[in-house]
């Protein structure tokens, strides 16, 4: 979908060829594309414009890193740049000392306010409080019906009655208090920030509640607009935090950035997904990676941890590199790889894989059918396939509902990743572990090697004699994931490079 | 650290090889594809014609669920008012005046400079078009202006409209309504983007012009989408049916396809559940949702794709993914009465060809107007 920004700043310092220092020339010339790149991610103009100064004052006149290549090392300037201006300051809810702690959501129409706030009094209620919600919209038909719905299923109650938004939020206190509960987060009606009678009513709300939060509501879609509907917001309701809606969706994101420099707030929390729990404090770190386009890393390591033991793992591992990971092992790790989401969502966080390969969309289907090739497999044959012979394979196809064609696709595939994964064995991770030690003893992180290959210049022989000609049958010979046969050893040990740089 | 590399080099390897056997089986498929939607469409054929009892009630009030009290206190529509549509400019007026003067420096300017162009480009970026597209549209300008040796501020801002009116010129925006058919209208978008309310509007506006419509309540996610959607059918005087909460999306459509054709309705307005472009699942919803919707005697005539004024470049990547799955026909451009500009539907338009064809300029049941590209164009720059 988008090229990296590494990949973009390679080629230009490939270019520029390599020298000592980064000079004004260099910079200049990436700062144009980080220009396109914020902008491309609906980050505001004037915010990129002071996003580039401070990068700009940062790179120009520094050594270039030995262990990164200029490219990187102007991307981790980026990186960290975004990742500060993200940041910083982050929310700590502290609870009223008089209860109820009083809520209130605010925002543009279809931004997401009344989904959030059920959600945001589902993470109230997993902190232990009683919260009570309070249905303020009442300009959007069956609103507060829908709140109510969405309480129930969290099993918080709704308070609304048919007056008017100021005197429903004013009374909810006054229930809160009655029934105990000490959480109130009122929802309000959806609003343009240019329409001034309704932005004078939610200050009235605001002010007949007295809230101790006022979070406004975005959708992480938003473009250019975002700063001004964050300023008119703030100017009216003081605004101590941010909730950012619709992440689930493959909009960067940058409008996140816009709010956040504008408003000096913090992002509070972060809505994931549909389902009522898809909903969890804002990680900066993570928003700064989409927003340059650069693969969700930290939460495929999450995901990961959350997914694999350690030491099986490793000895998963150990064996592929060893060129003896069998069918049988790839199978586990296939099904541990399913527990961490769709493949299509991991591959689109794998650092370092060619664009090509990140764009491919897999069905998630089609594990179920190599797993049922797999399971159609006697136990000799899964652990050396090269013995499926045209009648094995006629077997196992009928076996799996397939056709021999996929099986032997299936075997041949696999043959060739268990030689990547050897060549990986015999040079990658060899030299990452040997560089951890060395950093260890230098007691500083990144790869000491500082091996820089410039994109341009990479030859691919090894992937020449896999990639099937395009009008050849299909099936006849193997088929490559796209991309995938122009991974080499310099891809493999960028990857390990990268993954180095999220060390933390 | 090593954890993690060990399990990109599995997933690499995992992926690797499953995207063989994708591709391998994509290619194959390609000529079955067809063969096998039709085996789909029979298999929901089936379960419809079974599933049509337990659809939940085809009712043609409000649900009675809703809270009469809510319907009571929302704002009074005036049914009875004149109706006057207003205009675009009068509508944006609101908005244009935060913006004004922002360009006024340069129609001022007796030669555009260097900062000035950018200044210009600034003003497309600001306006949501896109960074790419306003680029190429100032290379375009420049270019021609330096060819007709236009050179003043004003010349070169008229150059400008003149670029962009072209690409949005010629293109039919209008409504296709069918004769001797059951018409579906089927509106799809993002969450939050404006599907019920745009189909509440539009309601009203075929019932102004005397068409009868039916409201197929098709969101059968979000909380109390078809409560919202059946207020506005008994605003407006429209039909309604709906199904229960979670069911089929696809089956309350088909309901509400042969409800239109029995009651005489000539156009069903199905409202769908929002979905993000990059759930698989869901866009494969929807396009079975559309395939039945086809079915006799419906025949789908538009497929409107309901886009946020405020949404930034993401604008590009729903109206491409909603394109493959449903085939979009038009864009309907919503909520562009407050500050943002909509820029993205320009970009959308002279990208990938699909008309806006509906622009949502307020919250009043009358403020669905025609596009009007003149206006919009001329409005990017206020």
């Amino acid at each position: 979908m988008f090229d990296s920004l590494t990949d973009k700043f390679e080629g230009i310092f490939s270019r520029l060829g390599r020298k000592g220092v980064l000079t004004e020339a260099d910079v200049e010339e990436v700062l144009k594309e980080i220009r396109v790149a914020l902008l491309e991610a609906d980050v505001n103009l004037a915010v990129v414009k002071s996003l580039r100064n401070r990068i700009r004052e940062r790179a120009v006149g520094e050594e270039v890193h030995k262990a990164l290549n200029p490219a990187q090392q102007v991307v981790k300037i980026v990186n960290e740049e975004l990742t500060a201006s993200l940041g910083g300051e982050t929310i700590d809810i502290r609870y009223a000392s008089k209860p109820p702690t009083v809520v209130m959501m605010a925002g543009l129409q279809g931004s997401g306010k009344t989904t959030s706030s059920a959600k945001l009094a589902r993470w109230f209620k997993s902190q232990g409080r009683n919260p009570l919600l309070v249905g303020a919209d009442l300009q959007r038909p069956a609103a507060v019906e829908q709140l109510r719905t969405l309480g129930r299923q969290i099993d918080v109650p709704v308070h609304s009655e048919p007056s008017d938004p100021v005197s429903v939020a004013a009374s909810a206190i006054e229930q809160a208090r009655s029934t105990g509960r000490d959480v109130v987060i009122v929802d309000t009606a959806g609003r343009l920030a240019i329409d001034e009678a309704l932005m004078d009513e939610v200050r009235r709300i605001s002010d007949a509640v007295e809230p101790d939060y006022t979070f406004l509501v975005v959708d992480a879609m938003t473009g250019q607009d975002a700063v001004t509907v964050a300023e008119a917001f703030h100017e009216r309701l003081e605004l101590d935090g941010v909730i950012l809606t619709k992440l689930d969706g493959d909009a960067r994101g940058g409008a996140a950035l816009s709010v956040k420099e504008v408003v000096g707030r913090p992002i509070a929390f972060a809505a994931t997904g549909e389902k009522l729990e898809d909903f969890d404090l804002f990680h900066p770190d993570r928003m700064a990676n989409r927003i340059l386009g650069m693969g969700d890393m930290l939460t495929l390591i999450e995901k990961a941890e959350e997914t694999y033991e350690k030491d099986e793992a490793e000895e998963a591992a150990a064996k592929m590199l060893e060129g003896q990971f069998t069918l049988d092992d790839f199978l586990e790790q296939m099904q541990q790889l399913k527990k961490m989401g769709p493949l299509t969502n991991l591959v689109g966080m794998l650092p370092g894989l060619p664009k090509e390969a990140r764009d491919v969309e897999i069905d998630d289907r089609e594990v179920n059918r190599i797993e049922a090739i797999i399971k159609s497999m006697t136990p000799a044959e899964r652990a050396d396939p090269d013995m499926v012979d045209a009648s094995r394979r006629s077997r196992i196809a009928s076996g799996s509902g397939t056709n021999p064609t996929q099986v032997s696709g299936l075997i041949s595939q696999f043959g060739q990743m268990r030689k990547m994964m050897k060549r990986l064995g015999g040079m990658g991770t060899k030299k990452v572990r040997k560089s951890k030690r060395k950093d260890a003893k230098r007691g500083k992180k990144g790869k000491g090697g500082g091996r820089v290959t410039p994109k341009g210049g990479r030859t691919t022989p090894k992937g020449s004699g896999r990639v099937t000609p395009k009008g050849e049958k299909v099936g006849k010979s193997p088929l490559m994931l796209p991309g995938l046969d122009r991974i080499d050893d310099a891809d493999l040990e960028r990857m390990a490079e990268e993954l180095e740089g999220f060390e933390s | 650290m090593e954890l993690i590399l060990i399990i990109l080099v599995v997933a690499v390897l995992v992926i690797g090889t499953v995207g063989l056997g994708f591709v391998a089986t994509r290619r194959r498929g390609r000529d079955l594809e067809l063969e096998s939607d039709a085996k789909i469409l029979d298999r929901a054929g089936v379960d419809l014609d079974s599933d049509t009892h337990d659809a939940g009630p085809v009712d043609g009030t409000v649900d009675d669920a809703v809270d009469d009290a809510v319907v009571e206190a929302e704002p009074e529509v005036r049914t009875d008012d004149i109706i006057v549509k207003p205009s675009f400019f009068e509508r944006l007026g609101k908005a244009r005046s935060a913006f004004a003067g922002y360009l006024g420096d340069l129609v001022g300017m007796s030669r555009v400079d260097d900062e000035a162009w950018e200044e210009l480009e600034e003003a497309l970026i600001r306006a949501d078009i896109g960074v790419q597209t306003s680029m190429s549209l100032i290379g375009d300008v420049q270019a021609k202006a330096k060819e007709t040796k236009a050179e003043d501020g004003k010349q070169v801002l008229a150059l400008l409209k003149e670029r962009m009116h072209v690409e949005l010129a010629d293109k039919d925006r209008s409504l296709r309504l069918d004769d001797d058919t059951t018409n579906v209208w089927l509106v799809v978008g993002v969450n939050g983007a404006g599907k019920t309310t745009t189909i509440g509007k539009l309601g009203r506006r075929l019932v102004n012009e005397g068409e009868s419509p039916l409201m197929a309540a098709g969101d059968t996610f979000r909380a109390a989408a078809a409560e919202q959607l059946g207020t506005w059918a008994e605003r407006s005087g429209a039909e309604f049916v709906r199904g229960s909460e979670g069911g089929d999306p696809s089956s309350v459509i088909f309901d509400g396809v042969q409800a239109a054709a029995a009651r005489g309705c000539n156009v069903v307005l199905a409202d769908t559940a929002g979905r993000l472009q990059n759930k698989a699942n869901l866009m494969d919803e929807l396009s079975k949702v559309r395939r039945v919707a086809d079915k006799d005697p419906g025949e789908v005539t538009e497929v409107l794709l309901v886009l946020d004024a405020t949404t930034g470049q993401n604008g590009m990547s729903q109206a491409k993914v909603f394109t493959e799955a449903v085939d979009v026909t038009g864009v309907v451009l919503t909520k562009l009465d407050g500050s943002a500009k909509g820029g993205i539907v320009f970009a959308v338009e002279s990208e990938l060809g699909i008309p806006v064809k509906l622009v949502g300029l307020g919250e009043g049941a009358d403020d669905l107007v025609d596009f009007e590209p003149t206006e919009f164009v001329d409005a990017l720059f206020e």
